[in-house]
């Protein structure tokens, strides 16, 4: 066998090898794609309500104007929402600086019988969007359109 | 491709290539590193942390960026047993394991004031944590085969090949499944990210892409020194 048809043989070798690596990574994604989420968007939880008292996270929303706060100003409710459905959420302690009512929310806890969600802990998701300090007074829609323009 | 098989042609090549890249990456690097803490905005809502993402983006591209490359050496190794092919896989081994500690140390920083937490096991963290741990796999795998001497390079290829999964396991991570991590803000053709931000963090990472290829040249050559070094050992004791 010549040394070029040596070389064609390794590659197509190669290339069979690679196929059959992104098969069985693809199967393995697809197979994960579930287990692999870090938490249950509220669609989830409407879906396939999870027994109360079991640990899961909920991710999704603050809605706009939901958050208050009760007289002993550290239990908060708010709802986490993900445009169709949403999940009311008790937590009691101190919020991340991120947490605001129309930003992204995960929440550690459990499903309560009275469907509320009680988290025990709350991080803040930030989005992908980056904006100075100084479009901070404008609008959101204005920010957005001032990124959009220096694209 | 093969005429860098000769080592001698690419050794000339990198005896400039590699201190050019060294100058232009610690000056872009540190400009950009100034200028993303001093002159560059606060973000209107992570703040002043917003400032590490100069140094946290640019090594997580690179550190994707170095096990593709490592990836292609392997598959030149494997397909067409370029000589320079294995040496290039190990001496970008150490330059990639820094730079994803770097970018798993900085995002943890950030995560901390940011999320509300140090670690979280989702998707685009725990898939950076195993690139990280497959560059130390990589290389302890390559210095283990370079001791068992010739031929044995062909292990070390196959594992480049293989642990390239990981890396569209990275990205696709934060688009796949819901984590933590904020899905891209620079895709192709556009940002979500303002141009305050965008310019200093494009600058840094030209300038950290030239000091990790500045390194990776000075390590070939490193490599190739020893190398021949050996080989004259070899001889010295073989006409004693």
């Amino acid at each position: 066998m010549s040394a070029i048809k040596a070389k064609h043989q390794r590659l197509i070798l190669v290339l069979i090898a690679l196929v059959a690596l992104i098969g069985a990574a693809l199967l393995a994604i697809y197979a994960l794609r579930n287990q692999a989420s870090y938490f249950y968007l509220p669609a989830d939880i409407a879906a396939k309500p999870p027994e109360p008292g079991r640990a899961i996270r909920l991710g999704g929303m603050v809605e706009g104007g939901s958050l208050r706060t009760d007289a002993d100003g550290v239990t908060i409710h708010f709802i986490v929402g993900d445009g169709k459905n949403r999940v009311p959420v008790t937590f009691k302690g101190i919020v991340p600086d991120l947490f605001k009512e129309g930003s992204g929310v995960v929440a550690e806890g459990k499903m309560s019988p009275d469907k509320t969600f009680v988290a025990d802990n709350l991080l803040a998701k930030h989005d992908e969007k980056y904006v100075p300090r100084e479009m901070k007074d404008m609008t959101e829609a204005q920010a957005r359109a001032a990124v959009k323009e220096t694209r | 491709m093969h005429g860098f098989a000769n080592p001698a042609r690419f050794l000339r090549l990198a005896q400039w290539l590699a201190p050019l890249l060294l100058t232009l990456g610690l000056v872009l690097a540190s400009a950009a590193m100034a200028w993303g803490v001093f002159v560059a905005p606060a973000d209107a809502l992570q703040g002043e942390t917003v400032r590490i993402v100069y140094l946290h983006v640019p090594t997580a591209w690179l550190g994707m960026g170095g096990w593709t490359a490592i990836a292609l050496a392997s598959l030149t190794e494997l397909v067409w047993r370029h000589p320079l092919a294995g040496i290039a896989g190990r001496a970008i081994a150490i330059p990639g394991a820094i730079f994803a500690a770097i970018c798993l140390a900085t995002g943890s920083i950030w995560g901390r004031p940011a999320w509300g937490t140090w670690w979280v096991w989702d998707g685009r963290l725990t898939s950076m944590l195993v690139l990280f741990f497959l560059y130390l796999a990589y290389a302890a795998l390559a210095d283990a085969a370079r001791r068992d001497g010739e031929g044995s390079s062909r292990i070390p290829a196959i594992f480049g090949i293989v642990g390239a999964v990981n890396i569209p396991v990275i990205h696709y991570s934060v688009l796949w499944w819901n984590s933590l991590h904020q899905p891209p803000s620079i895709t192709m053709g556009q940002s979500a990210m303002a141009a305050e931000f965008l310019v200093p963090l494009l600058v840094s990472t030209v300038g950290f892409s030239c000091l990790f290829g500045a390194v990776v040249l000075m390590r070939m050559r490193a490599i190739l020194a020893d190398q021949q070094a050996e080989a004259r050992l070899r001889r010295k004791a073989m006409a004693a």
